[in-house]
């Protein structure tokens, strides 16, 4: 009698199909328009970055073509140079898109550097505590009343122009943010039960960093990844406008349009609008994806995704 | 309150020594004799030594431990360079530990150091002196610095002044086409160098259109007597019409363009600030009392929803202060950022170094005053 009331492993009314955390924040990132044109984006410049590398190979140092210096937008000219030509002949359009896998490699080191460095400096500082929890903050603290792109013109105002250098300074600044949010997460999952739960079975610090905090802490800092990639390009590019980042004829965006700008009264306007679409169509990219997957890895927002 | 405000002055102290310290060590930075790199290639050796004698370069960076002297190297180099903690004759100051040989212990005036001199300096007002012009820093300050608070006030108002309204009217009106379209602007506007929209505008209207001047303050021909040399204050106390108008017109790009950042973010943090507050109980209870929307959105909404937006102002300033170098190299603004641009291309790093530093003080300075004044706003604060 008492059988009647149990549920049997094949009853499939009472059974609900699970979903793991993960494949329902893709999903809801899948369903979201914003997010879905940000991948879109970023997927094109990746491809872009791909085949310029790959099957359009580009040497800056002997492309120029002085007879067709700063030539319009044409369909008609042999070859056609649909982006016009800039001030030494070259052709814009190459030149862009060359400027992809400049963009994404600043993008994407700095922000790895910055984002794997800030996050232990966080992990520590939240994890142990006390008076080092106070000095590293502190020190984080005191970076963060630069304004970041100052504080990475002064790095690179210091060591001297360049790509690398300009990776290193917005690496840099970027550390603090990193470290206030891991060691914030990390505050807030140390006081969960699983983790004193962990603790009384005898799990050691590193088992509890490494399988308990940092997976669970990882969220927050993938969104704020995602949009830190939009501003380091942001910056480096604004670093070349100034002349502190790749130096010509390195087809980097932010020096095409410093090379522009001394062409403006002239109204050759071509040169300028390219790459600064170049530029804004990455960010846009970029800041789409990462609100997105803010929305999507929000644990409020669980569940929704399948309505 | 005045004790609130009291611990808030006193938190700042320790930012503001931090603060020193990092830009102190920003010559530091500079790869191999920092004396040597801020002149030409083939400068005579007595402007280095003079160098190294105005900057301390010859003294350790923060407290003096002592005088290292190594016999053996290049009889020749005589040059006395400051380590971390000590004084390096003859000898590289990363010699490491075997420079620890000739180590000669001397803690009678541990104090000695680059640092205290840089910070009694600084206390005295003293910012040292251009290397190119040999102005001191301050008086060209004095000169420079009006011209970026000029236009950062007038970014900050074209900000404010469109981007708050655009957040309110954008959550008030949620998903309809105005708040797509706001929020779609907004976002470009975060997205965009803001270098790049300035050259696009100075095309637009200035080469192409002629409404506006390209860059600087002033036209040639106008005369101004300048007081505060914020031209569009002097010219309203001095009753000059043609200047204000003159000085206006060249004020409107460059404001636009620097105000578009903070601009959008206002929109887009006003509009989550008001969205949360629509959607609170009490704004249920306003709605159920029968009173107008108008109403319940001015008096009941947003004067708790602004609470965030007015940090978020003030967060603002340091964005301000670092777009004002690229806004005012493209517009030919004659403030602090062109002048930053201008001292890197000569390698001016007395300059580059204090400008960062007055730049970060007044970031400080303002985040004080904007915590100050939540605590008079919300009184939640004051007694936490």
């Amino acid at each position: 009698m008492a059988n009647t009331m149990a549920v049997r492993p094949d009853d499939k009314v009472l059974q609900r199909k699970r979903i793991s955390p993960w494949n329902d924040a893709l999903y809801r990132l899948i369903r979201s328009t914003n997010a879905r044109v940000g991948i879109g984006i970023v997927i094109f410049l990746v491809l872009t970055a791909v085949v310029a590398i790959v099957f359009w190979p580009y040497n800056p140092r002997i492309d120029s073509d002085l007879p067709n210096r700063l030539k319009p937008p044409s369909w008609a000219n042999q070859p056609a140079t649909i982006f016009g030509t800039d001030d030494q002949g070259r052709d814009v359009f190459r030149r862009v898109v060359h400027g992809a896998p400049i963009s994404l490699q600043v993008g994407l080191v700095s922000v790895s550097f910055a984002l794997v460095i800030g996050s232990v400096l966080g992990l520590i500082a939240g994890f142990v505590g006390g008076r080092t929890d106070n000095i590293l903050m502190r020190l984080m603290d005191i970076m963060l009343a630069f304004p970041s792109i100052l504080l990475a013109i002064g790095i690179v105002a210091a060591r001297g122009p360049g790509l690398n250098n300009t990776i290193l300074a917005i690496s840099i600044v970027n550390i603090p943010v990193y470290a206030r949010i891991a060691r914030s997460t990390t505050l807030s999952i140390k006081e969960q039960d699983y983790i004193t739960a962990a603790t009384c079975i005898g799990a050691s610090n590193s088992r509890l960093i490494f399988r308990h905090v940092l997976p669970n802490s990882l969220s927050p800092i993938i969104v704020q990844g995602t949009l830190s990639i939009a501003t380091a390009i942001l910056e480096a590019a604004g670093l070349g406008f100034l002349g502190l980042g790749a130096q010509p004829p390195t087809p980097e965006w932010g020096a095409m349009l410093a090379d522009g700008y001394k062409y403006l009264t002239i109204g050759a306007w071509w040169v300028l609008l390219f790459p600064g679409v170049a530029i804004m169509l990455t960010v846009l990219g970029f800041n789409l994806l990462g609100d997105g997957l803010r929305d999507a890895l929000d644990p409020r927002m669980r569940g929704t995704g399948r309505m | 309150m005045i004790r609130y405000t009291i611990r808030r002055l006193l938190a700042v102290l320790p930012t503001l020594l931090g603060v020193t310290i990092i830009v102190f060590l920003f010559i530091h930075l500079i790869p191999g004799d920092p004396a040597t790199a801020m002149l030409r290639e083939n400068a005579p050796a007595e402007l280095a030594d003079r160098i190294r004698e105005q900057l301390g370069l010859n003294k350790p960076w923060f407290v003096n431990l002592g005088e290292v002297n190594c016999p053996q190297q290049d009889p020749q180099a005589k040059t006395t360079t400051g380590g971390v903690f000590m004084t390096y004759h003859n000898c590289d100051k990363f010699g490491g530990f075997a420079a620890l040989r000739y180590w000669q212990p001397r803690l009678d005036r541990p104090f000695d150091s680059q640092y205290l001199l840089y910070a009694s300096r600084l206390l005295r007002g003293d910012l040292g002196q251009s290397l190119v012009t040999k102005n001191p820093l301050m008086d060209d300050l004095k000169l420079k610095f009006p011209a970026t608070l000029e236009l950062s006030l007038m970014a900050m108002l074209v900000a404010v002044g469109i981007g708050v309204p655009a957040g309110i009217i954008s959550a008030v009106k949620q998903n309809t086409p105005i708040d797509t379209a706001s929020m779609f602007i907004s976002l470009a506007g975060v997205s965009m160098p803001i270098y790049w929209l300035g050259m696009m505008a100075m095309m637009v209207f200035a080469v192409w259109l002629h409404w506006l001047p390209a860059g600087t303050r002033l036209g040639n021909d106008i005369e101004i007597h300048r007081i505060t040399n914020l031209y569009i204050l002097d010219s309203l106390l001095t009753g000059n019409g043609k200047a204000l108008g003159d000085s206006f017109k060249h004020i409107i790009l460059p404001a636009l363009v620097l105000g578009t950042v903070p601009m959008s973010i206002l929109a887009r943090m006003t509009r989550a600030a008001t969205l949360e507050t629509l959607n609170q109980d009490y704004i249920r209870t306003a709605k159920a009392k029968g009173l107008a929307q108008r109403v319940v959105i001015l008096r009941h909404a947003l004067s708790n929803a602004l609470l965030p937006v007015v940090t978020v102002i003030g967060l603002q300033v340091g964005g301000l202060m670092g777009g004002a170098v690229l806004t005012e190299t493209i517009f030919s603004w004659p403030g602090i950022g062109r002048w930053v641009f201008e001292s890197i291309q000569f390698r001016d790093y007395p300059v580059i170094q204090n400008v960062i530093l007055v730049i970060a003080l007044i970031f400080v300075i303002v985040n004080l005053i904007v915590d100050l004044s939540y605590a008079v706003i919300d009184p939640r604060i004051r007694y936490a």
